[in-house]
């Protein structure tokens, strides 16, 4: 794989991540427990979508292949998409969608950090755009794992339940991945040895507060990051893609 | 209580020797053009009045998010679906605006919700029917945020001041609305065959229940007469359709589609067009429950509120637990 394909890669596995899970948060709009988290999540979700613009945008570019970030969006099958199979879990309860996308933010805020540092500028520029987003969904999702888990009986058995079913999906954001190591001896990707410690000291301390038990047992799925996905992908690229592929061509 | 006054008809205006001292103050402060602010005195029809029309604007943002919400995850572009979105948390943002002026006339959020959720209040008519079409959004944006302009302008100048400053901010938003719809419309009007088929058969279904958005005729309408006196309601119905048609029609031509009214034509005469009114007996049809997704759309705001509960409930409970630990806290550290 040359150093261009590795980056194209992971650039994609970045959009990827937030193009599915602001398809997700999306679903929320209208149904939400109240007004106020309505505009909150369709606020997430708008950022996400942002994010995706430019990151599948700037895959776009380095493929160099004549596409761009809604090509790839919308003309791609699953097995080309890059994202982790957590973000790509359906929604279920109000709680499980945010202990997602706690798991994701806690992540993502710290993958952005090592980003805004790499020596490739517009990777820099990008991450540090989007890492005040983050920092504010960080803040918002954090808080309502920790309101939530030390809430009533009810709805701290539910974001216990939320934790325990999202736990296995984690592992994955951490799979070290040969294919990158080029890009990380070229300086265009920071080293992320210390990004599980760091992720894991970061949850803890929040289900700390939330009065919640981190499970014990650390089975962690994968296969996201090489395009092999869960069920419920095929459902949501139908969904998202119904247009572009009902009618090619067609201007919108 | 205001489940009663929601059913009051407007039973018109009082003449001046009918009125309390009190009254006729409030109606010289309304006629010299001033505003009526929450502390002020106010007769309970007024207030009644105010709260039955804020309280159904606002019920009408929120159950409006759901027709436009249905095309979010489907929408073509990332541009298109940004747009989308944002439009669709504009309007969550008008709901909020609104319930809280209402709530400076003594009615909660959660009582106005319940009201709704147990069918004794109403939201816009227009919010049951479906959005089967990528054009729909185009078309709601274009028709729906254009006749909910028309009806709102005007209302930045209403006698409540805490109504009209909320109106100030949502017109803002709504040209922008009613902008990305028509720029919708216009792709769709200028692409293949199909996105074509798609706009006139948008504009064939919105056309009727977007002129219903006004209300029944003047001559049937129960509360015009009090509320135009008192500056709830600045223009007659008729008036302010009349204005939607004459912006609408040459519109309707400018996008090469059909009218699915075929008398609409300009009346040199009137300088206004001529046109059909919509079928007032569906109109009243929908009100009464009985349109294609009233069922669908009140369900839907109904789960979300009973799915909802324990989350408010979690956080309600949180927050008690949190100021339980500050009092501890503070009593400790005046101990020490
Ligand atoms: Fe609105
Ligand atoms: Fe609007």
């Amino acid at each position: 794989m040359t150093q261009r394909e590795a980056l194209f890669e992971f650039l994609q596995h970045l959009g990827d991540n937030t193009l599915i899970l602001s398809h997700r948060v999306s679903e929320w709009c209208g149904h939400a427990p109240v007004i106020e988290e309505d505009i909150a999540l369709a606020n997430t979700a708008l950022d996400l979508i942002g994010q995706a613009q430019m990151w599948l945008g700037l895959a776009a570019e380095i493929e160099g292949a004549g596409r761009d970030a809604d090509a790839l969006t919308y003309h791609r099958d699953s097995w080309d998409f890059r994202n982790l199979l957590l973000v790509e879990r359906p929604n279920g309860d109000f709680g499980k969608t945010l202990m997602r996308q706690f798991l994701f933010d806690a992540w993502q805020a710290l993958m952005l950090e090592k980003l805004a540092r790499s020596e490739h500028k517009q990777i820099a520029a990008i991450a540090g755009k989007a890492i005040k987003e983050v920092a504010y969904h960080l803040e918002r999702s954090g808080d309502t794992v920790i309101g939530l888990g030390d809430g009533t009986e009810e709805s701290h058995a539910r974001m216990q339940a939320a934790l325990d079913d999202l736990w296995p999906y984690c592992g994955e954001m951490f799979n070290l991945d040969e294919r990158y190591n080029a890009l990380i001896l070229a300086n265009i990707l920071p080293r992320m040895d210390d990004l599980r410690a760091r992720w894991l000291s970061k949850v803890t301390d929040i289900f700390d507060d939330a009065t919640l038990v981190i499970p014990t047992d650390n089975f962690a799925h994968s296969g996201g990051k090489s395009g092999r996905h869960t069920e419920h992908l095929g459902h949501l690229l139908c969904e998202m893609q119904v247009l572009q592929r009902s009618y090619p061509g067609a201007k919108w | 209580m205001y489940a009663q006054v929601l059913d009051q008809n407007d039973s018109g205006v009082k003449s001046r020797e009918d009125m309390s001292e009190q009254e006729q103050i409030f109606q010289a402060r309304i006629d010299a053009g001033e505003k009526i602010e929450p502390k002020d005195w106010m007769p309970d029809a007024y207030r009644a009045m105010l709260i039955r029309q804020i309280g159904q604007h606002a019920h009408s943002e929120i159950v409006g998010q759901l027709p436009e919400g249905n095309w979010i995850t489907r929408a073509p572009t990332l541009e298109r679906k940004a747009i989308l979105l944002a439009k669709v948390q504009d309007e969550a943002g008008h709901g909020l605006y609104l319930y809280a002026a209402a709530e400076t006339l003594g009615v909660s959020r959660d009582q106005l919700t319940e009201m709704l959720h147990q069918g004794r209040m109403k939201y816009s008519s227009i919010f049951n029917y479906p959005t089967l079409t990528w054009a729909d959004i185009g078309a709601v944006g274009w028709l729906v945020d254009g006749a909910a302009i028309m009806n709102q302008v005007p209302l930045q100048r209403t006698s409540y001041g805490p109504y009209a400053r909320a109106m100030v901010r949502i017109c803002k938003e709504e040209s922008f609305h009613q902008r990305q719809g028509f720029a919708i419309m216009m792709k769709m009007a200028n692409g293949n065959d199909a996105q074509r088929r798609m706009a006139q058969d948008a504009l064939d279904r919105m056309w009727f229940p977007s002129l219903m958005m006004f209300g029944p005729p003047d001559k049937d309408s129960t509360h015009s007469t009090r509320s135009m006196a008192w500056r709830i309601k600045i223009n007659g119905n008729d008036e302010l359709r009349q204005k939607f048609v004459d912006q609408t029609a040459p519109q309707i031509e400018f996008l090469s589609l059909t009218c699915p009214d075929n008398n609409l034509k300009w009346n040199e005469e009137k300088q206004g067009y001529d046109y059909t009114d919509p079928d007032w007996k569906e109109f009243f049809a929908v009100l009464k429950g009985n349109g294609p997704c009233n069922k669908e759309r009140l369900g839907a705001r109904v789960k979300a509120w009973e799915d909802g509960a324990w989350v408010r409930d979690g956080l309600m409970a949180h927050a008690r637990k949190n100021a339980a630990r500050t009092v501890a806290k503070g009593e400790n550290e005046n101990v020490q």
